[in-house]
């Protein structure tokens, strides 16, 4: 008997947060200018005694003006998603659970869409203006997951096929209308279709958004985090936890919005990034064991690593052109899916 | 509320309770279910009462669809009754809060289904989270509780198994150690021996027997065995299409003629030699 203690899951913390730095490190490093380790670290090392000023200036041009950027966007979106990922698998009992799956990330693409749409008709001023497509992101989602919930639903209890089911066409429903709306209404100016469809992160955001996905996902991971015991007890049922002394209701709720929150905010700065949030809280799981104090943060770090990754190999594995980085997550995660799929049914 | 009746739930488990004294009143409890409130009730539980003290098992009996598992989750307070209440140590279970309730309230449900497996030991420590806050790591005290648990349950040696990898017998004892976690006042069962053979059922009810008189815990348990219960329980309620026929001691309750008519089957009943009444199935009615 060896309790789970704070202390050990800060301990791998640490060392996930290690992993992702070397990460970020060789991330910085790869790109269509080369720049050395060495250029690279003593960069790094003029901005952490604040002398900024002492910077190559094409240098701070490509590393902190546009590489850094996308991939702390790259570290939170993926975060959020395997977050979110790793909540839905636990209240809806299904390891298959994931936003994209569950076709989360499509409402959140639709919300963000319509909202850029109303922007364009409502003349608002900027400052709210911005706010719109997360906001309306976040609608989307909460209401795609609670639609599917209920579609999952078959006389009071959640039927596991039943809700993948109702996942899946439920995604493919808000895709078709996201193409639509996309060609007729909005004309493809606004963002590519493969960004909503497939999850990009090569669009330049403003400071103010990056500091919503950040603020946003500290909430949103936080809320979920203090129903991380109740989520423990949630696996063997609903009615079980219950006479645990679980609120269901209560959890239920603040994982729907808070999760729904992680979803909205990522899809609107990246589009539909699959399997992100399948694949990692199942790593996680492997390495760590499920108990959900532990998983919720190595979940965070472990997505965040992911989606770097995955970035990173979209912007150099065919440079000078890009591919959309939910092309790479769904290259290594549909496979996974299907495996997961046949072991459930086996 | 919950701190005025048990501040912190151990300090008061300590006090010796009165034997005399009734903890668990069923009064008058009705109860209708309709999925549709505008149709008429697909099942209706007629006015129930029954009273049991501490160390005591009350066992429910009846034909499937009788109303037991109804009368067991009124008890536990997971649905309002209609009409009438179930008070534990004078308050309504129902109306308690979550918490509060799985603090004295234990329920041993048929086989728990888990998602990922886990260790036989994380399993009964999940008996600790009523009293947890929430991102509340387990103290040693916790760990003290479960281990005592599980050694209450004689299933020491299964701490560090895996809970889809030991036998089904073996999984119920684990499943009680963490209802015993929970430091109930009252234990619920539903059917604790469904999958068991007949060395575990007895095992298991030898048990509870044993944990009831020591641990002074009212015992409430749904299940099919009529000689399993004639040789364990103190008290028997007889259920019938959601009314409750009897409430007495085994040897009260078990008349021939209303087993029969209640189970539709050519039964005999005798008196063994304990002075416990002992059933046997004579032959199926056509």
């Amino acid at each position: 008997m060896r309790s789970l203690t704070l202390g050990r899951v800060a301990m791998r913390c640490a060392l996930l947060g290690a992993v992702l730095f070397v990460v970020i490190v060789i991330a910085l490093k790869l790109g269509a200018v080369p720049v050395s380790l060495y250029a690279l670290a003593r960069a790094l090392v003029r901005v952490a005694i604040y002398q900024t000023s002492e910077l190559p200036s094409d240098y701070r041009l490509i590393i902190f003006d546009i590489r850094l950027p996308r991939i702390l966007l790259a570290v939170f979106v993926g975060a959020s998603l395997s977050v979110a990922g790793t909540s839905f698998q636990a209240l809806l009992r299904n390891p298959l659970a994931d936003p994209y799956v569950l076709g989360v990330s499509s409402g959140a693409g639709l919300g963000a869409i319509l909202a850029q749409v109303a922007e364009s008709h409502l003349a608002l001023p900027s400052a709210v203006a911005v706010l719109l497509t997360p906001l309306g992101a976040f609608v989307g989602a909460l209401a795609t997951i609670v639609a599917v919930y209920f579609l999952g639903r078959r006389e009071g209890l959640v039927d596991s096929n039943t809700l993948l089911l109702g996942g899946v066409i439920t995604a493919s429903f808000l895709s078709a209308l996201i193409m639509f709306l996309l060609d007729t209404v909005v004309g493809r100016d606004l963002h590519g279709t493969a960004f909503w469809l497939m999850g990009d992160l090569s669009t330049t955001q403003q400071p103010i958004v990056s500091w919503i996905v950040r603020f946003g996902f500290f909430l949103a991971a936080a809320a979920i985090y203090t129903t991380a015991s109740d989520l423990n007890l949630l696996l063997a049922g609903e009615k079980e936890a219950m006479h645990l002394g679980v609120d269901v209701r209560r959890v239920r709720i603040v994982v729907y919005v808070a999760a729904s929150l992680l979803t909205g905010l990522a899809v609107s700065v990246s589009g539909a990034i699959g399997y992100v949030g399948l694949l990692v809280p199942h790593a996680m799981r492997w390495l760590f064991g499920s108990d959900h104090r532990m998983l919720i943060p190595t979940a965070a770090f472990g997505g965040a690593i992911a989606v770097v990754i995955a970035d990173t190999l979209a912007r150099t594995v065919v440079a000078p052109t890009e591919l959309p980085v939910g092309a790479i997550s769904a290259l290594a995660g549909a496979p996974f899916f299907i495996y997961l799929l046949r072991r459930r049914l086996a | 509320m919950s701190g005025m009746v048990r501040a912190g739930g151990l300090a008061a488990r300590s006090e010796p309770t009165r034997a005399s004294e009734v903890r668990l009143s069923v009064e008058q409890v009705s109860y209708a279910y309709s999925p549709n409130p505008s149709q008429a009730p697909l099942f209706t539980l007629e006015a129930t009462s029954f009273q049991a003290k501490p160390g005591e098992i009350v066992a429910i009996l009846g034909p499937n669809a009788s109303g037991k598992s109804t009368v067991l989750k009124l008890i536990a307070g997971v649905l309002a009754p209609l009409s009438g209440r179930v008070l534990l140590d004078g308050f309504a279970t129902h109306t308690l809060p979550v918490r509060a309730r799985a603090q004295r309230i234990a329920m041993v449900q048929q086989e728990s289904q888990l998602l990922f497996p886990s260790r036989a030991w994380e399993f009964v420590l999940q008996g600790r989270h009523p009293y947890s806050r929430a991102l509340h790591f387990e103290s040693d005290n916790d760990l003290i509780i479960a281990r005592n648990a599980l050694a209450q349950v004689g299933a020491e040696h299964l701490s560090d198994r895996w809970m889809d990898q030991i036998s089904g017998g073996e999984r119920q004892r684990v499943i009680l150690a963490r209802a015993l976690a929970q430091q109930p006042l009252l234990l619920l069962l539903d059917e604790p021996t469904l999958h068991l053979d007949i060395g575990a059922q007895v095992d298991l009810l030898e048990g509870l027997r044993r944990l009831a008189s020591e641990n002074r815990y009212t015992v409430v348990i749904v299940t099919h065995e009529l000689n399993l219960v004639a040789d364990y329980a103190d008290q028997v309620a007889l259920m019938q299409r959601g009314r409750c026929l009897r409430v007495g001691t085994p040897a009260a309750v078990y008349q021939r003629e209303l087993l029969e008519q209640v189970f539709q089957a050519q039964l005999s009943v005798e008196l063994g030699a304990s002075g416990r009444p002992r059933v046997t199935v004579l032959s199926q009615t056509p």
